[in-house]
């Protein structure tokens, strides 16, 4: 080992500067977490779509602005993005599952439970892309030497 | 993520300590913990079953509301005082447990919690508990954001740069911040947390 983290500390942490990826799929995640509360709010009875839908919608905009800035960075740890990528994504997709199957179990059904799908296709894609990207930006350049 | 760096050499040794040979990201001896877990709070669900219901809500709850308080209030501003070789050490051996726990603790406190609160009527417009359950689930909708967002990937980012040969101290050291910050953060609103659930309980 040549350096470790005392030595490595005088190393630039902010030499390159990267699009919005995470904020963007933060405020994405942000927005799907206030139209689940607002569905849940209901529960039992049929809750209103206007509100939830709307935010579903701008959610899912700006997660897929964070990809499409994401897909554009060259150079990038891809690998250790996918590697991450993957790992995350199944452990939210069982956690998503979860939280489909209580809507379920609790008799949504018709368009209240495809509204929750989105919500939750989007939740289990969000949290995967801020991890996977957090860990992949450090090991990309300037990072990278290590 | 699931396999093991190996390191020869890292803070430990800058630090006079013992050399610590392996880095794991997601500790996979914990993971048929975390299934059995699942699994149970899923067969909970599914039977509605009052006291695995509870079980799981209580116990779930109480673990995931003292860790937090533990690790933001108690833990981090004695983490944010320590000299950097000692804070990575420290974060490589924490680190995997909460990468682990935490998500398994609050996927089964939610999930069983939602369905309590149905099954007992809690959810209703009339039940005089259903504002402050709506005021939780902000609370909570807040916490994970935070936690999901901000948290853990600082958390699974730091034990990824220290698997690497020459990990980058401020990039270690930056993430630490920011996994102290916010756990101190998510502790305070803990706080909220515990006065909700036990105004719940006793209306």
């Amino acid at each position: 080992m040549s350096a470790g983290p005392v030595a490595a500390a005088a190393r630039p942490t902010a030499g390159r500067r990267f699009p919005p990826v995470a904020e963007l799929a933060i405020g994405s995640l942000a927005l799907v977490v206030v139209g689940g509360i607002l569905m849940a709010s209901y529960v039992p009875r049929r809750p209103p779509l206007g509100v939830p839908a709307v935010l579903t919608a701008v959610s899912a905009a700006l997660i897929l602005t964070s990809v499409f800035l994401l897909s554009r960075l060259r150079p990038f740890a891809w690998g250790r993005f996918f590697l991450a990528f993957r790992w995350a994504l199944l452990a939210y997709v069982i956690s998503a599952g979860m939280i489909g199957f209580a809507f379920v179990r609790d008799h949504t059904r018709g368009a209240p439970l495809a509204l929750v799908a989105v919500m939750l296709v989007i939740f289990a894609l969000d949290v995967p892309v801020i991890i996977a990207f957090t860990v992949a930006r450090y090991s990309s350049p300037p990072h990278a030497a290590s | 993520m699931t396999d093991v760096g190996r390191r020869q050499a890292g803070p430990a040794e800058l630090a006079q300590g013992p050399p610590r040979a392996q880095i794991q990201v997601v500790p996979l001896r914990g993971l048929p913990v975390v299934a059995a877990v699942v699994v149970f709070v899923i067969a909970s669900i599914a039977g509605n079953w009052l006291w695995a219901l509870t079980f799981c809500h209580v116990v779930g709850g109480a673990l995931w509301t003292a860790i937090d308080l533990f690790v933001g209030l108690i833990i981090g501003p004695i983490l944010g005082r320590l000299p950097e070789a000692a804070r990575a050490e420290f974060a490589a051996r924490f680190m995997p447990k909460m990468v682990l726990l935490m998500p398994t603790l609050v996927l089964m406190t939610l999930a069983a919690g939602f369905q309590l609160a149905l099954r007992e009527g809690n959810l209703a417009p009339s039940s005089p508990n259903h504002a402050w359950l709506i005021v939780s689930y902000c609370v909570v909708g807040l916490m994970a954001v935070i936690a999901l967002g901000v948290l853990e990937p600082a958390n699974i980012t730091v034990l990824v740069e220290m698997r690497k040969t020459a990990p980058d101290g401020a990039v270690i050291a930056l993430l630490m911040r920011r996994f102290v910050y916010t756990s101190g953060i998510i502790g305070v609103m803990q706080v909220a947390t515990l006065i909700i659930m036990t105004r719940v309980a006793s209306q």
